[in-house]
């Protein structure tokens, strides 16, 4: 089975968030990169899915040479190959353009990601890679059996979750529980740095949307603490300052 | 030109992000004119449809085909997409969730249209359209334009106040023209709690984390809860050890949820928990630990033992309707 999976090259989640350039340009100062979270529970699964059936794993990254590091470690725990798409990730739609382009030229059976990224919580570039390719798209997968050419899978739904069956070829969005994140070890970093790691050019241009400016939130008023032996004072601050009550 | 909704519904009723969604649409239309027109798949009642009506549209369609009232993400997209040109919309709004999201993204290359999810305001329309909306999980906001002719939102809970007096909307049948390749994903079973609040719908939350010290403990969450009308929610290692359920995990993995009110008991507050929950209007913490980083982040805060003070909590709710 070939199999590909796309990444997201993102602040790790304790990260500051902060915006330079009058608060045009996102401020990396200080800043890690990692996998984002939901594409590193993609990954795992893949990599068990790819020792249980053989074949192949490549991950993807639209990204500039800044997240080559990212994409190393991805072949660390246990991708194959790597292709990284030279350029910067300007909209969803640009980064699906690219994603489509090269997983209909790999003709992989399974493409899988993470349900969102976790800088721009778009939640949408698998769906778009699922209708460029005109394949099913599935987000966001719990759980993920492959049988032979079919795929049984639960995807979350509010309150719950719902069962799936869908014949191979398919896109997922992939999140927790679906496999443990996956830690490299000493012989995945070695062998890592000789996998293949090919820098390959855009195919399109085309975007829909641009990025103007950012902003910060206000900052967040001081807590108001109550004594626990007076809930009726919570009670009360609920029902007259909060009017929730 | 029209703008389309896309109403999502569950156990028979319309959801009330989804109305939101409308309220949104219409407030847009004010600004920007055209008519807002809302569409709803498979099973749903005529009584739910025309609630679309008092949140703002003008008129409903219904493509009740049975085979719709499950959430396969192709067929609704291409259902939609189909009112979408037979109204001749240019722009669609609906509910940022995870079927929402999944829908929109097919449809944003099916119409060629820019889509931009978790939109907070409505847009700016003066030499552009450029709309504002949370990222980095509500740790900023990004504006953001959209160059394409067509638009799709996905908005955030709470980014607009829900509209009650609209008028009557008319409701219509549609015949959508589906093939069976939309159905290629088949559901075969659901899992559904019944009769609960949904977490991402919720307008009180209340959350325990790991200082609960076992899952036979969350009757005190639960008795909080029922008192408020709240639906439960959970940090990441109560879902991960199994104390609870995964789709009640909170947090920058899990559900993003923006009530009004976020009671959280026994969890610390770790910046991956709080990314879940910044969008809450208001925040009370319950921490037997002073330095409990959630207290910083919390609008009232009550140090002390989750097991003495949530009974107390709960009887002096109680006590006050
Ligand atoms: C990439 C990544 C993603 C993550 N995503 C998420 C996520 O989405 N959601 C999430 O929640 N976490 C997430 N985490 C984990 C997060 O970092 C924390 O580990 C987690 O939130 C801690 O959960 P907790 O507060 O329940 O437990 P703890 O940190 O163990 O805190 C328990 C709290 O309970 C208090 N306590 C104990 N006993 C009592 C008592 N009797 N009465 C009152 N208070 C008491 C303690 O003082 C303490 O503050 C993520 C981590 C990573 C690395």
């Amino acid at each position: 089975m070939k199999i590909l999976v796309c990444i997201t090259h993102v602040p790790d989640t304790t990260s500051k968030i902060q915006f330079t350039d009058n608060n045009t340009k996102f401020d990396k100062t200080g800043v890690q990169f990692i996998i984002g979270p939901y594409d590193d529970y993609a990954l795992a699964r893949a990599v068990e899915l790819r020792d249980q059936t053989g074949g192949e794993l490549t991950v993807l990254n639209v990204g500039e040479a800044e997240t080559e590091p990212t994409l190393r470690k991805a072949l660390a725990i246990g991708a194959d190959k790597a292709i990284r798409v030279n350029a910067f990730p300007k909209d969803a739609y640009f980064v699906a353009l690219q994603i489509a382009h090269y997983a209909k030229e790999g003709a992989y059976d399974l493409i899988l990601m993470g349900r969102e990224s976790i800088d721009f919580n778009g939640g949408m570039v698998h769906g778009m890679v699922g209708e460029l390719l005109g394949m099913p798209s599935i987000s966001p997968v719990m759980k993920l059996d492959i049988e032979g050419q079919s795929a049984k899978m639960a995807r979350e739904i509010e309150g719950g979750k719902e069962y799936i069956e869908v014949d191979l070829p398919f896109i997922a969005g992939c999140q927790e529980p679906i496999a443990e994140w996956k830690i490299p070890n000493m012989r995945g970093i070695m062998s890592a740095r000789t996998k293949p790691l090919d820098v390959v050019e855009t195919i399109s241009d085309e975007t829909f949307s641009q990025v103007n400016a950012f902003q910060l939130p206000p900052a967040k008023g001081a807590v108001q603490l109550i004594d626990k032996d007076n809930v009726e004072e919570l009670v009360r601050l609920l029902k007259n300052e909060a009017k929730i009550l | 030109m029209s703008i389309l909704v896309y109403l999502e519904h569950t156990e028979g009723a319309v959801k009330k992000s989804s109305l939101e969604a409308v309220s949104y649409a219409h407030a847009l239309s004010s600004k920007v004119g055209g008519e807002v027109v809302a569409v709803a798949l498979g099973n749903i009642s005529f009584e739910e449809l025309v609630k679309a009506g008092s949140a703002g549209a003008a008129k409903v369609y219904h493509v009740a085909d049975e085979k719709l009232s499950v959430g396969i993400i192709q067929a609704h997209a291409n259902a939609v997409g189909q009112v979408f040109q037979k109204v001749g919309a240019n722009t669609l709004v609906l509910a940022k969730s995870s079927l929402g999201d999944a829908v929109a993204a097919r449809l944003a290359v099916q119409l060629k249209a820019g889509l931009v999810s978790n939109v907070v305001e409505l847009p700016e329309t003066e030499g552009g359209y450029t709309v504002k909306r949370s990222i980095y999980t509500g740790k900023a906001f990004a504006e953001t334009s959209i160059t394409s002719d067509n638009k799709i939102l996905a908005v955030k809970k709470n980014a607009i106040n829900l509209k009650t007096d609209g008028g009557e909307a008319t409701v219509e049948k549609f015949e959508a023209n589906l093939e069976d390749k939309d159905f290629a994903a088949k559901i075969t079973s659901t899992d559904q709690a019944t009769g609960e609040v949904l977490l991402p719908e919720a307008d009180i939350v209340v959350s325990g984390g790991r200082g609960m010290k076992g899952p036979e403990n969350w009757d005190m969450i639960e008795d909080l809860a029922k008192e408020l009308g709240a639906a439960t929610g959970c940090s990441k290692p109560v879902s991960d050890i199994g104390w609870r359920p995964h789709h009640e995990h909170v947090g920058q993995t899990g559900v993003k949820v923006a009530p009004s009110l976020y009671v959280a008991v026994g969890i610390s507050g770790a910046i991956q928990h709080l990314a879940g929950v910044n969008g809450s209007k208001y925040i009370v913490v319950i921490n037997k630990d002073p330095e409990a980083p959630f207290f910083k982040a919390a609008d009232y805060g009550i140090v002390g033992d989750a097991f003495e003070v949530v009974p107390k909590l709960t009887e002096a709710i109680k006590a006050n309707k």
